[in-house]
């Protein structure tokens, strides 16, 4: 076996996080910082953990408490929490404190018969119940088990006691203890071969069951040589790995290979794990020093290339990434580089937030990472809210407010994270937030919008119940007299819903407010002269939203479809028969012919920018980040083009062919005697009168007798589009990946617009004289 | 029928073909115009708060309405019927101030609809099962109701498992046959749930077949507090659970991929009872019970069902397109259980052997 297998099996259990393991992570715990602990529990996935081991057994630390605020804290963190969970310690209550803070499926380490068997069957039904794994010490009541005959006893006997009480031979995991040799004490020197030998056993005999073990015990009597140290692990691991041990707790980022501890340590090091000679001790000894001296510690930095992006750049990868480790580090410089506090908000951070919801939009985020972007937005706006305050004492505007808003999330609903980015955003352009929270009932909302004077209220709303409860609330409103704007946002609700049932209930204005990049002009707009402009504008819409929704409740009466067949339209046909019949591929088209094509309108629709194209440049709202995107874009683009980053292939066929009846029927060849194949295409069944028709697809070609064709192509611009945004992703620059993508789909739909084009002119020509402009 | 006959009855059809539960219990009460009257009744005509909207009360004060509602669903022919009970813990019902009608909500629900299930069995025999359903509650056990206060918690494990523990009692006395943790949006709170599945068939000494639904809430692929379909799965698998499966949020468009995630890797039956498609708008189901028929059939043939329902939006009518979409296809095949260790975080982690 070779190293670069050795390891292909093996389960690798980050050990950072335990306060008996690493002085650090203690302080941290002990120093109530769980920032830092976090930041720890991190490295050990970033270096490859498979699990996380956490352990807070100190005398300093109130256990149950500590355990349930880390694993509380790690379940707000997908990062690590992605991962599997040991939860250890020496005391039960630590350890059921922690199975109840874990959703997934953790291991326990450790239950033992250290107590005897009723507390041993009785802490493995509990571990059965909450859905964990167990690690099994081999401990009994006579004590810890150090020789190999001890161990195997040990553990057969757990085995059996497990098994005949239903617990699943796979979800035992067996320590059969790894204690430090060379320590200078004779009776100790057995103690790693006596591990491989019940290793072995345990492996081949107790069916199913896995082995674990505490790695560093091994080496204890090296404290403080770390180079010695980890060539003792290896050596260990590389004897215990191939005698069936198949997890351990390690420190993830510093494992060593076998192979690459040098080749006269190596031999020490081996005497000693084997006990090969009597010298061996010594003789370990003897390089010890040297060895410590060589060594060079391997480096554990977690990858940290982001951090030599433009600030702008990196708020975002944070953002993006919930990292809230720089955040006020990047929010100064970008507050340095700003005109005005605010602009830091309304700029990179609000643009990095965009980001954040195409990615959830597109499923490429999920809820608990949305959450934490959402975690660093606050900080970054925390960090900044003093020095707008400054700015507001010194150009006299203290303490005088823009306006007040109540705002909730309705009865019923628990769901708060837009509505906390909409006051987030609201309260940094000066407005005074009375956030109610989540679940609160009409009158609550409506006693407070009274008490404090509110100049607005905002309701929010996750799920579609919440709909139901805003057209109350608007009802309610209404029933006591009030006036003041009710405005509508959430994920469930929309424009249409808003215009169709809430606003009729309440005569005051009522606006929805599609997202929290729009709540602020609007709310502006409320509070200032434009006031009756805006509620006026949106009466008129919401009356032509109203309108046009009843008239898409479509209650016109179908025509059977024999009915609807007699009204088929009778047209007349003059067929072009096209330059060749049969399929024409276009293989590695070139991709600059496409770039005249493409039309840019849908591109800024990809990233929320709403507008036509180029007209969208010179928006008031959204120009400027159109003109970044646009620029951005066209860089990428000429590079996309230039190296050929993708490859553009398409498909064209002709085929002779003639409708019969709701059909059209495509044939071999222009003898039309075979049938190729039968295109099935829907006629309109809506009642239109007799004079208008009742269109199919099939009544615009010939029906048998003349000679018509049907056409068809398939391009894709999108060959090699996964691996340009992987790399991209790779880099951490998701923001490049979306962009390479959003490239590539407007090329497609050029090459789609280029072909049509050569179609007509060309390939069919049946308007071979067109100069349309694109 | 004993309820051990027709639990065995019912794992002999389960063998043999694709089972089939109800569909929505809300889509089709308001049909019937419920006022707030009829929520209160004459007992709660004084309860201080509006109970509007409260369905899981209906069985004490429109018990005739609830058990309309089932018997529909059983003339629409499916197997099984849930309680009217989703939301019948004291974390949930405290939102009214109801803690104190917890346990007799859960008994009476499933008496209606054991009495439905009774009358339907009489006619031809066939076993018709009652699954108590058991919501998710209104708080979530991994996630902070806070967004800048991660570590925060609006309840904890011990008080969310004695609350399905009452709800878990009731449903046992009034005659639940199986028992359904749905919706799952949070598997902290499924595991509590199981955890208080347990005290109660020790207190007893009955014991019923646990069905587990967990919620895939968007394209994201993942529960809400984060998993994935196998990570949940993981995290489950230690109940034995007579069935897995998903339900709600997605119509079955949306929840076909997730769907085949889980018959892969699922060792017992696996169950969906999908939307009648995302929410439009107005905030109502565009599925017609012919458009999901197709989606059905295309399910069943491609054999990821043994057991197959509606939720939100889904009428009789849908359930009746839906047992015709999947009679006659042969159930998916129950694969032989996995003896890796299976462990998860947000993601699945299987050892080697």
């Amino acid at each position: 076996m070779s190293d670069g297998n050795l390891f292909a099996n093996f389960i690798i259990v980050g050990e950072r996080t335990n306060v008996t393991g690493s002085a650090k992570f203690r302080k941290l715990i002990e120093a109530d910082d769980y920032a830092g602990a976090l930041v720890v529990a991190r490295q050990q996935v970033e270096n490859g953990a498979n699990v996380l081991d956490v352990n807070v057994d100190a005398a300093m630390i109130d256990g149950p408490a500590a355990m349930t605020r880390f694993l509380n804290l790690i379940a707000s963190e997908p990062d690590i929490a992605k991962i599997p969970l040991m939860i250890d310690s020496s005391k039960w209550e630590v350890i059921e404190a922690g199975l109840k803070c874990a959703q997934g499926k953790s291991v326990v380490n450790s239950i033992s018969l250290k107590e005897g068997e009723e507390a041993f069957l009785h802490h493995a039904k509990r571990v059965r119940r909450y859905g964990a794994a167990a690690v099994v010490m081999a401990f009994d009541e006579k004590g810890q088990a150090d020789t190999a005959k001890r161990k195997i006893e040990i553990c057969t006997r757990a085995y059996n006691l497990l098994t005949e009480h239903g617990f699943p031979p796979e979800d035992i995991i067996f320590d059969p203890n790894i204690f430090a040799v060379a320590t200078g004490i004779e009776e100790h020197a057995d103690y790693a071969k006596d591990f491989f030998e019940a290793t072995a056993y345990i492996r081949s005999e107790l069916k199913g069951a896995h082995v674990s073990g505490g790695v560093s015990n091994v080496s204890f009597s090296f404290r403080g040589n770390e180079p010695v140290r980890e060539a003792m692990h290896a050596v260990f691991l590389y004897h215990a790995i191939r005698a069936g041990m198949d997890m351990g707790i390690v420190n993830a980022g510093t494992l060593a290979l076998y192979d690459d501890v040098a080749p006269d340590l190596r031999e020490r090091v081996e005497d000693v794990i084997l006990n090969r000679r009597e010298d061996a001790t010594e003789r370990l000894l003897d390089v010890a020093e040297a060895a410590k001296a060589g060594g060079k510690k391997k480096d554990t930095e977690r990858d940290l290339a982001w951090r030599e992006q433009p600030v702008r750049a990196r708020l975002a990868h944070a953002l993006v990434h919930g990292i809230t480790e720089f955040i006020i580090e990047d929010t100064e410089i970008a507050r340095l580089e700003a005109e005005r506090p605010l602009h830091v908000i309304e700029g990179p951070l609000m643009d990095g937030m965009g980001v954040v919801g195409d990615l959830f939009g597109a499923g490429k985020m999920f809820l608990p990472q949305v959450v934490k972007s959402a975690r660093v937005m606050k900080q970054a706006v925390a960090y900044l809210l003093p020095y707008m305050e400054a700015e507001k004492q010194a150009t006299g505007m203290a303490s005088k407010s823009n306006g007040k808003i109540v705002m909730a999330t309705v009865k019923g609903d628990v769901h708060d994270i837009g509505k906390n980015i909409v006051g987030v955003v609201l309260q940094c352009n000066g407005y005074e937030i009375d956030d109610l929270g989540v679940m609160v009932p009409a009158d609550r909302i409506l006693e407070r919008a009274k008490e404090i004077g509110a100049d607005a209220i905002g309701l929010s709303g996750l799920i579609t119940p919440s709909l139901d409860e805003m057209v109350f609330v608007a009802s309610e409103m209404q029933r006591l007299g009030m006036s003041l704007p009710l405005l509508i946002g959430g994920a469930t609700t929309s424009r249409t819903h808003t215009a169709v049932k809430i606003a009729p209930a309440y005569k005051g204005p009522t606006i929805y407010v599609t997202d929290a990049s729009r709540a602020v002009p609007v709310v502006q707009k409320l509070m200032g002269a434009e006031r009756e402009t805006l509620v006026a504008e949106t009466k008129a819409d919401q009356l032509a939203a109203r309108q046009s929704y009843l008239a898409g409740q479509d209650k016109r009466p179908r025509l059977p479809i024999a009915l609807a067949r007699k009204r088929a339209p009778k047209l007349e046909y003059k067929p072009v028969k096209p330059s060749f019949l049969g399929v024409r591929a276009f293989d590695n088209f070139p991709l600059e012919e496409l770039v005249p094509y493409i039309d840019w309108t849908p591109f800024f629709a990809s990233w929320e920018l709403i507008g036509r194209f180029p007209a969208i440049l010179q928006d008031d709202i959204v120009g400027e980040p159109a003109r970044a995107l646009y620029k951005d874009a066209q860089a990428m683009l000429d590079q996309l083009v230039a190296e050929k980053w993708v490859k553009a292939s398409g498909v064209i066929g002709f085929w002779p062919a003639n409708a019969d009846g709701d059909d059209i029927v495509l044939y071999q060849d222009e003898t039309r005697a075979a049938e190729l194949a039968r295109l099935h295409t829907l006629r309109q069944q809506m009642d239109k009168g007799e004079a208008k028709g009742n269109f199919a697809l099939s009544d615009f070609i010939a029906p048998k007798g003349a000679p018509d064709y049907v056409g068809g192509f398939a391009v894709t611009a999108g060959i090699g589009e996964e691996e340009v945004a992987i790399r991209f992703k790779r880099a951490n620059d998701d923001y490049s990946a979306i962009m390479a993508q959003a490239l590539c789909d407007r090329l497609a739909e050029a090459f789609a617009e280029c072909m049509h084009a050569k179609v007509r002119r060309e390939l069919w020509g049946y308007a071979a004289e067109e100069t349309l402009r694109l | 029928m004993t309820r051990e006959d027709r639990i065995k009855a019912l794992n002999a059809e389960l063998a043999a073909r694709i089972l089939t539960l109800d569909g929505s219990m809300g889509a089709y009460l308001q049909g019937f115009g419920l006022t707030a009257n009829d929520f209160h009744g004459t007992r709660f005509a004084e309860h201080p708060s509006s109970l509007k909207g409260n369905n899981d009360l209906l069985v004490l004060t429109r018990p005739d309405v609830i058990a309309k509602v089932h018997g529909a669903y059983l003339d629409a022919g499916v197997d099984i019927i849930s309680t009217n009970t989703f939301s019948a813990t004291k974390i949930s019902q405290g939102e009214y101030a109801l803690e104190e009608v917890v346990y007799e909500v859960n008994v009476e629900a499933a008496r209606i609809a054991r009495e439905a299930c009774d009358a339907s069995e009489a006619k031809d025999g066939r076993p018709r099962a009652v699954a108590g359903a058991i919501g998710p509650t209104t708080k979530l056990l991994s996630m902070s109701p806070e967004v800048g206060d991660p570590g925060r918690r609006d309840s904890d494990f011990e008080s969310m498992a004695k609350g399905y523990e009452e709800q878990i009692l009731g449903l046992i006395e009034g005659g639940a046959d199986i028992l359904l943790i749905e919706t799952i949006t949070d598997t902290l709170n499924a595991k509590s749930a199981l955890w208080a599945a347990w005290e109660a068939f020790d207190k007893t000494g009955v014991e019923l077949p646990l069905w587990i639904s967990g919620t895939i809430t968007d394209r994201s692929g993942r529960t809400l507090s984060g998993q994935t379909v196998e990570a949940f799965y993981n995290s489950v698998r230690h109940a034995n659970p007579w069935a897995v499966g998903l339900n709600c949020a997605l119509g079955p468009a949306d929840m076909r991929a997730f769907l085949a995630d889980l018959s892969r890797v699922a060792e017992c039956a696996v169950s969906a009872y999908p939307n009648a498609g995302l929410p439009n708008a107005m905030g109502g189901y565009d599925e017609t019970p012919h458009s999901m028929e197709a989606h059905y059939a295309e399910w069943a043939r491609a054999g990821l069902l043994n057991i197959t329902g509606g939720c939100c939006g889904t009428t009789p009518e849908h359930m009746a397109h839906m047992r015709h979409a999947v009679e006659g296809v042969p159930p998916r095949a129950i694969p032989a259980r996995d003896t890796r260790l299976k462990l998860a975080g947000l993601e699945p982690f299987t050892a080697a052997a």
